[in-house]
C-alpha cells in the first residue's frame, strides 16, 4: 500500500543536517526518491501530454476543414451544371412552344423536323409528343408508338396545367428505363391550353456526375426530396431505390455532414437541394480517406509520444537514482564528519584539561619527591639506629609511588599533545605499549592474558603519534569488549616483505559474520547494539588511510577476529587533512 | 674535582629548597632564586655555569630569564625543569638556547647528569 505522498518541498528537501542515526534510515531515501520521481514525472509527462491531446485536436479540426471545404465547393459546381443543363432543356422546350402554334405541331411532319433539330442541338431527348387540354396525345415522335396515348389522369398533366411547366423525377414509364419529364403548357389564340412534352434520358446525368471525377471510394448521386434515388448509386441502390440514410436539411447552398452509412462506415456527406426540380445533389466520401493522413499523423505523434514519455521516464529514474544516492553520500559524509569534529573537540577539551591537571600535581609531586629524597639522603648519612631500615623503606616507598604519579601524568600529558596533529618519527611498539598501559588494569581486573609479541628490530617510521594512538586505542577497545574475562588477546608487530610495517591485534571473543565484517568499517555501522557511536572503526580506517597504511579484518563467528593494520615508513605531511 | 656551582630557579620555595639541601648533600654549590628578577640579580653576581630553570614563574617568565641570560652570558648553560609536558615549549625553549629540559618530578641522580653535561658544554664556551 502507498503511504501518503507529502509534496511540501520542505519534506522532500530538508535543509536541516540530520542528526541522529534514524535519519539515515533507507526509508527515507525511498520516500525522498519517490517523491522526486513523482514531481519530476508530474512537471515533464504532464505538458507533453496536454500538448499532443492539443494538437491531436487542432490538426483533426484543421484537417477536416481542408477537406470539407473542397467537398461543398465541387457539389456547389457540379449543382450548378446539373440546374444549367435542366434550364436549357426546360428553356428549349417553351422556345418550341411559344414559336409553334398547336395545329404546326400537331402535324407529324414539322414534329419530326422539329424533334430532330432539338436532337441534334441538344443531347439527351428521347421524345417529344403534343398533348391537348383534354389529355390526349395528339401528335409524337420518338422510339415508341405512343401517339393517342390518354395522360388526363397522370399528375404531372394537371400540375402542368396549373404551373406552366413540369420537371418530372426520374421514372422507367413504358420504356423500362430511367428518364424524365420536361412539360411546358401553351395556349393557342381561342384560349386552350395544350403541352408540349420531351422524355430526356439520365444519361446525361450520369455523364454530369462522372465528370466530377471522383476517386474510387466516393459517391455521388442525385436523390430527390421523398428520398428516392433518381440516379444510381455506387454503394447506396440502384435509380429509383429509396436512399438509406435520412435526408439531410434543406439548404440550397453546399453544405456538408458528418455521419454513419448504413454499414456504419463513418463518412462525409456534401449536399445542395436544387431550388426546382425538387432534387438533391449528394457526395459521400468515406472520413477514413478523408482522415487518412491525420491517422498516419496521429499514430506518428503517438508513437513520438510514447517514445518521449519513455525516455523522459528513464531519465528521470536514472538522474534521480544517482542523485538520490549522492544526497545520502553527502548525508552520511557530513553526520560523519560532524561526530568526528564532536569526538576531536571532545578529545580536545579532555587534553586540554589533562595538561591542566598534570601541571598543577607536577609540581607538588616533585616536592614530595625531593623531600622524600632528602629525608633519604638524612638517613644514609646518619649512623645506625632502631628504626633506620624501616625509615628508608618508607622513603623509597614514597619515592616508587611518585613515579607511577608521574607515569601518569607523562601519560596524561601524552594524551593531550595527541591533539596537535604532526609527523614525527616514532616506533610503531611504542605507540602499541602506550595504548596497551591505558587499557593494563582492565586486563588485570578482567582476567585477560594479552600476548605481547613484538618485534625488536623494528625500524623507526615516520607518522603521526597521536592518531595512531587513537586506531590502536579503537582497535584494542574493540577487541576487549569481543572477548569474554578470562579471554586472550594477542598484538603482534613486524616488518613485512616489501618494507612496510604491520600491527596485528587478534582475540579470541564472540568474531563477526560475514555480513557484519563487510560494513564494519562503515559509519554509524555498530556490531554491539547500543554501545558507542558505531562510529570507532569508521575513523580508525579513516585515519589509516590518511597515514598512507591499510587496516584489514578476518574473523569467524565463535572464533574470534583479527585486525591488521599495515602503515608505510614515511607519512608525507600532505595525506592528511 | 672542581665544584660545581648552579643556580636553582623556581617559584615552589619548598622544591627549590629541598632540592638545594640535597645538591649540597652531593658536594654541588646551589645557589637559589624564587623569580625571575632574583635569578638574573645572582647570575650577574655569582656567574654560575649551570641554571635550572622553571618555565612557569610569576613575574618575568622562564623564557624570558633564559633569553636574558643567553645573550649576556652564552657560556651559561640553562636547564629547563618544567611541570607543564608540553612539547611546543619545550621545543621553543631548546630553540631560544635552553641546554635541556627536563620534566618534573625528576630523579637527582638523572639531574646531576644533567648538571655536568651542561657544566662541560659551559666550559667548551668559555675556557
Amino acid at each position: 500500500m502507498l503511504e501518503p505522498i507529502k509534496l511540501d518541498p520542505r519534506a522532500v528537501l530538508e535543509e536541516t543536517p540530520p542528526s541522529s542515526d534514524q535519519d539515515l534510515s533507507p526509508r527515507r531515501y525511498r520516500l525522498l526518491r519517490r517523491n522526486m520521481i513523482i514531481i519530476m514525472v508530474l512537471v515533464t509527462v504532464l505538458p507533453l501530454f496536454s500538448m499532443a491531446l492539443i494538437n491531436h485536436h487542432a490538426y483533426r479540426n484543421a484537417l477536416q476543414r481542408e477537406i470539407k471545404t473542397p467537398l461543398g465547393a465541387l457539389v456547389n459546381k457540379t449543382k450548378h451544371s446539373f440546374e444549367l443543363f435542366l434550364t436549357e432543356r426546360l428553356s428549349a422546350v417553351s422556345f418550341i412552344a411559344s414559336a409553334y402554334s398547336f395545329q404546326e405541331l400537331a402535324d407529324q411532319k414539322t414534329l419530326n423536323r422539329i424533334f430532330r433539330v432539338m436532337k441534334s442541338e441538344f443531347g439527351g431527348f428521347v421524345d417529344l409528343g403534343l398533348i391537348d387540354a383534354s389529355g390526349l396525345q395528339v401528335s409524337y415522335v420518338g422510339p415508341y408508338n405512343l401517339s393517342g396515348k390518354m395522360y388526363k389522369d397522370h399528375d404531372w398533366f394537371q400540375e402542368v396545367l396549373v404551373r406552366g411547366e413540369h420537371i418530372s423525377d426520374v421514372f422507367m414509364g413504358y420504356r423500362k428505363f430511367p428518364h424524365f419529364v420536361i412539360a411546358v403548357r401553351s395556349q393557342n389564340d381561342a384560349g386552350d391550353s395544350w403541352i408540349l412534352r420531351a422524355t430526356i434520358d439520365t444519361e446525361t446525368f450520369n455523364r454530369l456526375i462522372a465528370s466530377m471525377g471522383l476517386d474510387p471510394t466516393s459517391d455521388a448521386f442525385i436523390v430527390n426530396r421523398a428520398g428516392i434515388f433518381q440516379t444510381s448509386s455506387k454503394f447506396y441502390g440502384n435509380v429509383l431505390d429509396p436512399f438509406p440514410m435520412p435526408m439531410p436539411t434543406l439548404a440550397y447552398e453546399a453544405n456538408v455532414l458528418e455521419m454513419a452509412d448504413p454499414k456504419g462506415k463513418e463518412v462525409l456527406l456534401a449536399y445542395a437541394y436544387f431550388s426546382s426540380p425538387a432534387f438533391a445533389l449528394m457526395l459521400v466520401k468515406p472520413q477514413s480517406e478523408v482522415l487518412e493522413t491525420w491517422f498516419t499523423l496521429k499514430s506518428e505523434v503517438f508513437y513520438i509520444f510514447v517514445a518521449g514519455v519513455f525516455l523522459i521516464l528513464l531519465v528521470v529514474f536514472r538522474i534521480i537514482n544517482v542523485l538520490v544516492r549522492r544526497i545520502e553520500d553527502a548525508d552520511r559524509q557530513r553526520l560523519m564528519t560532524y561526530h568526528e569534529i564532536e569526538q576531536t573537540n571532545k578529545l580536545a577539551s579532555i587534553g586540554r584539561l589533562a595538561a591542566g591537571v598534570a601541571h598543577e600535581i607536577n609540581n607538588p609531586m616533585a616536592i614530595i619527591n625531593e623531600k622524600a629524597g632528602l629525608m633519604e639522603d638524612l638517613l644514609q648519612s646518619r649512623p645506625h639506629f632502631e628504626e633506620k631500615e624501616r625509615f628508608l623503606k618508607m622513603t623509597r616507598s614514597i619515592r616508587q609511588s611518585v613515579d607511577r604519579c608521574s607515569t601518569i601524568t607523562h601519560r596524561l600529558l601524552g594524551f593531550a599533545r595527541r591533539m596537535d596533529v604532526q609527523i614525527e618519527t616514532l616506533n610503531l611498539n611504542d605507540v602499541v605499549m602506550e595504548v596497551y598501559g591505558f587499557l593494563e588494569k582492565e586486563a588485570f581486573h578482567r582476567s585477560i592474558e594479552v600476548r605481547l609479541n613484538l618485534a625488536e628490530d623494528l625500524p623507526e617510521i615516520s607518522s603521526d603519534h597521536g592518531q595512531l594512538q587513537q586506531v590502536f586505542i579503537n582497535i584494542l577497545n574493540n577487541a576487549f569488549t569481543a572477548v569474554e574475562d578470562g579471554g586472550v588477546i594477542g598484538i603482534r608487530s613486524w616488518e613485512t616483505e616489501n618494507g612496510f610495517l604491520a600491527v596485528s591485534i587478534e582475540d579470541n571473543g564472540v568474531g563477526m559474520s560475514e555480513e557484519t565484517k563487510k560494513h564494519i568499517f562503515d559509519p554509524f555501522f555498530s556490531g554491539h547494539k547500543g554501545s558507542g557511536t558505531g562510529l570507532g572503526l569508521s575513523i580508525t580506517y579513516g585515519i589509516i588511510k590518511k597515514l598512507g597504511g591499510s587496516i584489514e579484518v578476518q574473523s569467524k563467528p565463535g572464533e574470534g577476529s583479527t585486525f591488521t593494520v599495515v602503515l608505510p615508513r614515511e607519512t608525507k605531511q600532505g595525506t592528511e587533512a | 674535582m672542581e665544584t660545581l656551582k648552579v643556580l636553582l630557579v623556581d617559584d615552589e620555595e619548598e622544591f627549590v629548597s629541598t632540592l638545594a639541601e640535597r645538591l649540597q648533600l652531593r658536594d654541588i654549590v646551589p645557589l637559589v632564586a624564587t623569580h625571575g628578577d632574583q635569578a638574573l640579580d645572582i647570575v650577574e653576581n655569582e656567574r654560575p655555569p649551570v641554571v635550572v630553570l622553571d618555565l612557569m614563574m610569576p613575574g618575568i617568565g622562564g623564557l624570558e630569564v633564559l633569553q636574558v641570560i643567553r645573550r649576556r652570558h652564552p657560556h651559561i648553560q640553562v636547564i629547563l625543569l618544567t611541570g607543564r609536558g608540553s612539547t611546543q615549549e619545550g621545543i621553543k625553549g631548546m630553540r631560544l638556547g635552553a641546554f635541556d629540559y627536563l620534566m618534573k618530578p625528576v630523579k637527582i641522580e638523572e639531574l646531576i647528569r644533567r648538571m655536568n653535561d651542561a657544566l662541560s658544554a659551559s666550559k667548551r664556551e668559555d675556557p
